[in-house]
């Protein structure tokens, strides 16, 4: 079958002299039942009668936009032996791990996670087995890999309750939620996660997706999936702004949040803008006693794919600077359709030695691997 | 160099060697088409991409759908590149993926012209896509 | 430091006062409305009363021509100044009281400003409720050249670039209006796609956020690309979130553009020759303001707005510090020119 050949032969990016840490992949389930050994019989009825229903109108497929390829995924990620896309992890070691020589991976599971579903308590227990999932069919076979603790995230205290269940286990680097909650992310509905993620010294990530359950845009909802891809960004802008304006950084001064497949360039314009509004409208906001600028360059550190793409590449260098060089992680997304590859995907105009921190440097030091 | 032209039918694709380089063959039609097997953007096999066809629109709301099957789009990042010339659709002069002459031949006038056969034991009967690399 | 450039102010804000002052120029049946059921405010949320932003401090009275002509035309020496007057008629959800309003509205700021400062043009602000009726208020008011382009808010209840505006759009070119999107929302939707935020500053952040999926949806679905002829004006947009949101937009269009086949130009292409944008705020510290603007890769898109009487800007810092000194001639006066062909000539008042 030519799909499974390795394009080149196995390599690592050269630059990577302190590893590769690969921030952003998404392991599959082989098939629904994959849960049910970690599911009460109650929630295993549950699913297999009334399904995953998160808020928006479709049952099934990738809504609300149908994708450009199926399950998004690239197309040569469809798994020799059968099954969809990273849901073999002999075929995620041959073309992702072993290819590319990543020391470290991030999973971040996507649905059927049961996360932002209309229902909490059943939200809550899918994401347990999620978690117990991830060890049992992933860390525990690669110890390359890390699990996400997966939360039931419109439900706070029940998050909070699953943070502090994997608080001290080293299988666990990171919180994981959507980057579309049902309300702005800064709002006190949400401290609770935030409260035992820092306890529990894990870094929050808010991946792109997830459904809030109002309109993709604030004027209405669009028509087509170019502009979905396009509205993650724009969402992530709202949640930004809502954690610094909402003083979640002044109320958890240890709380480290990662924007994962939200894409970056936008960064700085949103930290400039609030800057210029605060300026004028501080006394709304008196509980916010820095610059909007200064919480996020502190508290908030960025995944590299998908990378935005300048006309002139010199800009994406002004953009990461903007940034932080410190704040930038290296993010495959693998096995989706806009999968960077880690030899290429990060331009030879960023020196040496910044590329050594994008792909492991800023990652090993931000989840302590 | 070679490779047998009934193991490629109309509508399929393989990957071959050619040169030391993977080549993706394409039989359009009884027509083939030799492009390197590497996408310009970053490098995916465009073997494991998407046959399709090519769609226009002269306004909003209307497409022109034509060239079915003459298309491959990029498996990863979805590029579209014309089969039968190896550019790209959005930026067909400077995005393209190299293309190498291809052409079907005998056995027998392989066995006495200039082609070496690399890959296959060539035989008489058959006929062989010959690719100038 | 506008001295000597006959500078044009493309987005100034005269206050409507409230409801009373549009009762001359409605009808008897809306004036009646308007008194027995008590409408007597339309201000929106976008611009809270009181608020910072609404009204700088030393602008706080800025009700009447005199005002305008004390704190900026006379100061600042300024050729023309394009008013939009902002009051939440786009809010109004009886698409027929919607008209009403809009139409008193268009009607007071012809008697109340165009007539009174020859200096003044303005906006025809859109009932856009009912496209039929958008249609209607541009005919009835594009035959005085005073008017000089048409005005949507930002944040609608379906995005901008979907067919069922389209006559809307094809109205303004047949009368050479550029099509003006101003920040604000008619609040059909929360301000944020996750909802409701809890701040006036996450408010007001939010129309960023419009601009991007506004621009998204007008290039998406073709309109750019339709319409090459149509000039879109982005009113107190900021500027810096521009080319980030294009850079992704672009690099998504090369590989899934089959599902917009009618876009065949690069979207930042399409920006560049059709998309124009006021420079306050601007939302870059001035040590990257040049930077940001080489990326523009544009000398034609800024055009110099005061944004009066909102505060944007502190003293008389009017232009966004930073800006290169050699894009001001034609930030202040030759792009607002080449976008709007009714200040080429001059204003000529049909009866
Ligand atoms: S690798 Fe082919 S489109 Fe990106």
């Amino acid at each position: 079958m030519n799909v499974i050949q390795p394009i080149r032969g196995k390599s690592k990016p050269p630059a990577a002299t302190l590893g590769l840490v690969d921030v952003d992949i998404h392991p599959r389930m082989k098939k629904p039942t994959d849960l049910n050994p970690w599911l009460s019989k109650r929630w295993q009825e549950y699913l297999a009668t009334y399904g995953i229903r998160a808020r928006h109108g479709f049952t099934g497929g990738q809504p609300p936009f149908p994708k450009a390829q199926p399950l998004a995924c690239r197309r040569d990620a469809w798994p020799p032996t059968g099954g969809t896309p990273a849901s073999d992890i002999d075929f995620l070691r041959f073309q992702l791990l072993d290819q590319y020589g990543v020391d470290m991976g991030v999973l971040n599971p996507l649905q059927p996670s049961g996360q932002g579903d209309n229902n909490n308590e059943f939200s809550a227990a899918m994401a347990h087995a999620v978690n117990e999932w991830q060890l049992a069919e992933w860390t525990r076979k690669d110890s390359r890999l890390r699990a996400s603790v997966v939360v039931p995230y419109d439900d706070g205290p029940a998050s909070a309750k699953e943070i502090n269940l994997r608080a001290g286990d080293p299988n666990f680097c990171q919180v994981l939620m959507m980057s579309r909650t049902a309300e702005p992310c800064g709002k006190s509905r949400y401290w609770p996660i935030y409260e035992a993620a820092e306890a529990a010294g894990l870094p929050v990530a808010f991946h792109a997706f997830g459904y809030s359950g109002w309109a993709m845009t604030n004027g209405g909802w669009p028509s087509f999936y170019i502009e979905e891809v396009s509205e993650h960004a724009v969402s992530a802008q709202n949640q930004l702004a809502s954690l610094v304006v909402e003083g979640v950084f002044e109320r958890f001064p240890k709380l480290k949040v990662v924007l994962i497949e939200c894409g970056f360039a936008w960064v700085p314009s949103v930290a400039w803008r609030l800057d210029q509004s605060w300026k004028r409208l501080r006394s709304e906001v008196p509980h916010l006693r820095r610059k909007p600028s200064e919480y996020i360059r502190d508290h908030v550190w960025v995944s590299t794919q998908p990378m935005e793409d300048p006309e002139r590449p010199e800009h994406i260098l002004d953009i990461m600077e903007w940034i932080g060089w410190d704040k930038i992680l290296f993010a495959s997304d693998y096995p989706h359709w806009d999968f960077d590859d880690p030899l290429l995907a990060l331009s030879g105009a960023i020196s040496a030695e910044k590329r050594r921190d994008i792909y492991g440097g800023n990652a090993i030091k931000l989840y302590g691997l | 160099m070679v490779a047998r032209a009934a193991d490629i039918p109309p509508g399929e694709h393989k990957r071959v060697e050619a040169g030391g380089r993977p080549v993706a063959l394409f039989n359009l039609g009884g027509e083939f088409f030799a492009l390197v097997d590497k996408c310009p953007h970053q490098g995916a096999s465009l073997c494991g991409g998407t046959i399709s066809g090519h769609v226009t629109s002269p306004e909003p709301g209307v497409y022109h759908y034509s060239r079915r099957g003459e298309m491959v789009r990029c498996p990863w990042h979805y590029w579209e590149f014309d089969i039968r010339t190896g550019q790209s659709w959005f930026d067909p002069q400077k995005v393209k993926v190299r293309q190498y002459p291809a052409h079907v031949e005998s056995g027998a006038e392989l066995q006495q012209g200039p082609y070496k056969a690399e890959t296959l034991p060539v035989t008489v009967e058959d006929n062989y896509v010959v690719i100038e690399t | 430091m506008l001295a000597g450039h006959k500078a044009i102010d493309v987005d100034v804000h005269p206050v409507v006062p409230g409801t009373a002052a549009l009762l001359p120029y409605l009808d008897e049946f809306w004036r009646d409305q308007v008194i027995e059921r008590g409408i007597n405010t339309l201000h929106s949320q976008n611009y809270p009363p009181n608020a910072p932003l609404t009204v700088r401090e030393d602008w706080k009275k800025a009700s009447t021509v005199a005002d305008l002509q004390q704190q900026l035309l006379d100061p600042y020496g300024l050729d023309m100044a394009i008013v939009t007057p902002m009051l939440g008629v786009q809010m109004v959800f009886n698409a027929d009281m919607a008209r009403a309003f809009t139409r008193a509205l268009n009607d007071w700021t012809r008697a109340e400003w165009l007539d009174k400062d020859a200096r003044l043009r303005a906006s025809i602000v859109l009932p856009m409720h009912d496209p039929e009726h958008a249609v209607e208020e541009i005919e009835r008011l594009a035959p005085d050249r005073r008017f000089v382009q048409a005005m949507i808010l930002v944040m609608g209840e379906t995005p901008a670039g979907k067919r069922q505006h389209w006559k809307v759009y094809e109205a303004c070119i047949r009368h050479g209006l550029p099509l003006a999107i101003h920040a604000g929302s008619s609040f059909r939707h929360p301000v944020t796609s996750v909802g409701w935020p809890s701040w006036y500053l996450e408010q007001y952040f939010a129309s960023s956020q419009g601009f991007q999926s506004t621009l998204g949806s007008l290039i998406t679905e073709g309109v750019l690309s339709k319409y090459p002829e149509l000039k879109i004006v982005l009113l107190e947009s900021g500027v810096s979130w521009l080319m980030p949101f294009l850079y992704r937009l672009q690099k998504t269009w090369k590989g899934v553009r089959f599902e917009i086949p009618w876009v065949d130009r690069p979207p930042i292409q399409l920006v560049r020759d059709q998309v124009r944008l006021s420079c306050q705020p601007f939302d870059a510290p001035p040590d990257v303001v040049p930077r940001v603007v080489e990326m523009l890769g544009s000398d034609d898109m800024l055009m110099w707005a005061s944004d009066w009487p909102h505060w944007q800007y502190d003293g008389d810092e009017a232009i966004p510090p930073g800006m290169p000194a050699a894009l001001m001639p034609k930030l202040l006066r030759g792009n607002a020119l080449a976008t709007y062909s009714r200040l080429r000539a001059p204003a000529f008042v049909k009866e």
